[in-house]
């Protein structure tokens, strides 16, 4: 039977690019950080979780056999996950399975990209997209949810500086766009309307990692853990006849599943932050919505008012979010380890006051593959 | 001694495969679709009573990344379904599927590995595993290190260019009795012998032939396996390790993480009547056998092996598929079944399966 499971190590590099550095010391680096943070080393892990886009990113196929030597896996399970974009949170599920389980007492988990040395846009441009690229996928959409929810175009300009503000007081951040501004925000290029340049995602290199423990052996990391309350996938169709791709079902009931598990029934009340996969600033006012965090056609009047602000109700994206960072691979782990850092306290100037219970998230492919957990500072926080 | 199952165990209770096309002209989800019809139609369930859905296949092998998207099309994903997928042989899925049940608040998880190598040069395609920096500029593909691996086997009296020819005049005997296999019939050693070298002291006929194709499978927890299956077949252990991706830093006649992964699948706790192996070079097989302890009592790769037929990311999965299918019909007991992954034996998969009611 499940046992509970908690993150009690968090290993981050800097997300800028890194063309000095091999694949072996990126992912190395975030993996020495989480094992320090946790105050093990590679002989306390007992098997070790890895997930990245896809091979073609870098053009390196599995790997998981190249890199073992630098993750210290040697001699044990090493097991690769990739679910597109959500892989990084899905990465992070199957480590806590891992764990939960039974079987594996303590799990390194770790997720890179290294935009660098390939041409990410030309992989995201193959296969189901038809040469559009994600941006080209998701404009339509976009369009889609402006059109029904009668949201104001300055949403999306709002989420952009919003979240790359944030990204200031983030020293892992790729972006550090100091002066950007609203007026900037929509004079940036067009690139898929309306999406504007700088409403959409870095190219980022960079790796994540987290060692996850079973409940008996949190006690041997000195910080503070994040308890993994519950987590949920759910996957659709990329395409069908009636396929509702601005209200996801998937999205929905990955939601309502994981929401049930926690004992969440308020979620923007019960959920201090979040960290959302944004990669297109109108995603916010999205998943608001699509995860049943804002009723229908509400999500927007959230951004408007400020509620996804640090300080607002709902904070989401203090880290500055996909939309200031994205190692494709890493982003949705990226999005796991900063809710654990906010219920940890160890978010730093983003730190949301009094954080208890935060929600990861993250989808991929064609707004169809939808993984989220929630982490609290205490394994069973009082919701009432 | 006869294994009595505890709630929290956990069986195949469904098994299909396709068979290894040297070319298979539709796309990959076909060969899906044929496996998951027909495993849900054995056991009698629907799309919905899949608690848990996990693949198994490469996007590079179609040159195209996020090939794994298109082939939910053929594992059914409406209404949306709780799903993952590992860029590694099916039998991978396999081991987080087993992970997951064990949770206990699902009790029945499909797994599906699949490939469709024939649009692309494999063993290209498979070069690119090796180390971007120092390894793979060398041109050492897989092919290549176990042509070394073979020799160094050769050199330290573990093994005679005889002994590989006999492994691959078994395979293809036995795959006689396989409609799945891809090459069969009965072929001598000296025949063998006679062939030019490939990758000395390997010739062709010791690479596994790379095909189109898919395998899954249906496990069940112990209570559900019952309902579902007269015959569950119980997966008793479960376990896989890497060594080093660097080859000089191992010893390439042994494969110790093999032997790590049957000691944490508890191979030594029992007779093994049948092992089916992962063996794409013919040599392979003879390391296989010494690290999992296998005596002359235990028949190999009675299916005719991966050198039959190498359905590629999906010939682990079929591995246990092979072993589950002779427990569940009574031909034998207890058996090993075993995946690899990465050049010359790198990443080792054991699972041990039993009958039990």
């Amino acid at each position: 039977m499940a046992r509970p499971c908690a993150v009690v190590g968090i290993g981050q590099t800097k997300y800028k690019r890194q063309l000095p550095v091999t694949l072996d010391g990126l992912v190395r680096e975030a993996a020495l950080q989480a094992l320090e943070d946790a105050n093990l080393t590679f002989a306390d892990i007992d098997a070790v979780v890895i997930g990245k886009a896809p091979d073609a990113l870098e053009g390196v196929v599995m790997p998981e056999l190249s890199l073992a030597d630098a993750l210290g896996a040697v001699g044990k399970p090493i097991h690769r996950v990739h679910t597109a974009g959500s892989v990084g949170a899905s990465t992070a599920i199957s480590a806590a399975v891992l764990v939960e389980s039974g079987r594996y007492d303590t799990v390194l988990t770790v997720t890179y990209e290294k935009q660098s040395e390939g041409n990410a846009t030309w992989a995201l441009s193959g296969g189901r997209s038809g040469g559009q690229g994600a941006g080209g996928t998701f404009a339509p959409w976009i369009r889609e949810y402006i059109r029904r929810s009668k949201a104001p175009e300055h949403i999306g300009w709002k989420v952009a500086v919003k979240d790359r503000l944030n990204a200031l007081k983030n020293p892992n951040a790729h972006l550090h766009l100091e002066d950007i501004s609203i007026e900037k925000v929509k004079e940036s290029p067009m690139l898929w309307d309306p999406i504007h340049f700088l409403e959409s995602c870095p190219s980022s290199d960079g790796a994540a990692a987290m060692v996850l423990t079973s409940e008996d052996k949190v006690s041997r990391s000195p910080n503070k853990p994040a308890w993994v309350l519950g987590h949920a996938k759910r996957t659709e169709f990329s395409t069908f006849p009636g396929r509702d791709t601005i209200r996801i079902q998937a999205g929905l009931d990955c939601a309502e599943a994981l929401y049930k598990k926690v004992g969440i029934t308020d979620p923007r009340k019960q959920i201090d932050a979040a960290e959302l996969y944004v990669p297109f600033s109108w995603y916010e006012p999205m998943w608001l919505e699509g995860h049943l965090i804002a009723e229908e056609g509400e999500g927007w009047k959230m951004t408007d008012e400020g509620a996804t602000e640090i300080g607002g109700d709902f904070p989401v994206n203090c880290s500055g979010g996909v939309l200031s960072s994205n190692p494709i691979g890493a982003s949705g782990m990226i999005r796991c380890l900063e809710a654990a850092n906010q219920v940890r306290g160890t978010a730093g100037d983003y730190q949301v006051d009094g954080a208890k219970v935060a929600l990861g998230h993250a989808y991929g492919g064609a707004a169809q593959y939808f993984a989220m957990w929630i982490v609290s500072s205490e394994l069973q926080p009082d919701f009432t | 001694m006869a294994f009595e199952p505890q709630e929290n165990d956990i069986a195949i209770v469904g098994v299909a495969q396709t068979a290894a096309h040297a070319r298979f002209d539709g796309p990959e989800v076909v060969l899906i679709m044929e496996c998951v019809n027909r495993l849900l139609g054995d056991a009698g369930i629907e799309r919905d009573d899949v608690g848990f859905t996990i693949a198994g296949s490469c996007d590079y092998l179609s040159g195209m990344p996020f090939a794994f998207v298109s082939n939910v099309d053929g594992m059914g994903a409406w209404p949306p379904v709780y799903e993952s997928h590992v860029e590694m042989d099916g039998a991978w899925a396999l081991f987080e599927a087993w992970l997951r049940l064990q949770m206990g608040d699902i009790d029945v998880a499909m797994v599906v590995g699949s490939g469709k190598s024939s649009p692309c040069n494999a063993r290209e395609v498979f070069h690119l595993q090796a180390d971007p920096y120092v390894v793979a500029p060398l041109g050492l593909d897989p092919d290549a290190l176990a042509g070394i691996q073979a020799r160094a086997l050769i050199d330290a009296g573990k093994a005679t260019e005889a002994d590989i020819a006999d492994v691959v005049a078994r395979s293809r005997a036995a795959a006689a009795a396989n409609p799945n296999a891809q090459v069969a019939g009965s072929v001598s050693i000296d025949e063998l012998l006679a062939a030019p070298y490939d990758m000395a002291p390997l010739r062709a006929h010791d690479v596994s032939p790379k095909a189109d194709g898919a395998a899954a499978l249906l496990i069940a927890r112990r209570d559900r396996a019952r309902e579902l299956t007269d015959n569950p077949v119980w997966i008793t252990g479960l376990d896989h390790r890497i060594e080093s991706h660097h080859a000089g830093l191992r010893d390439l006649t042994d494969s110790e993480s093999t032997r790590l992964a049957a000691a944490g699948a508890g191979v030594a706790d029992g007779a093994v009547d049948v092992a089916e192996l992962h063996t794409t070079h013919a040599h392979e097989e003879i390391i296989l056998r010494a690290a999992l302890g296998l005596g002359d009592d235990t028949q190999i790769n009675p299916s005719g092996g991966p050198l039959a037929g190498d359905p590629v990311m999906a010939t682990g999965l079929t591995r246990i598929i092979e072993v589950a299918k002779r427990i569940a019909a009574g031909d034998a007991s207890r058996g090993v079944a075993h995946a690899a992954s990465g050049a010359a034996l790198q990443q080792n998969l054991v699972c041990v399966l039993q009958e039990g009611a």
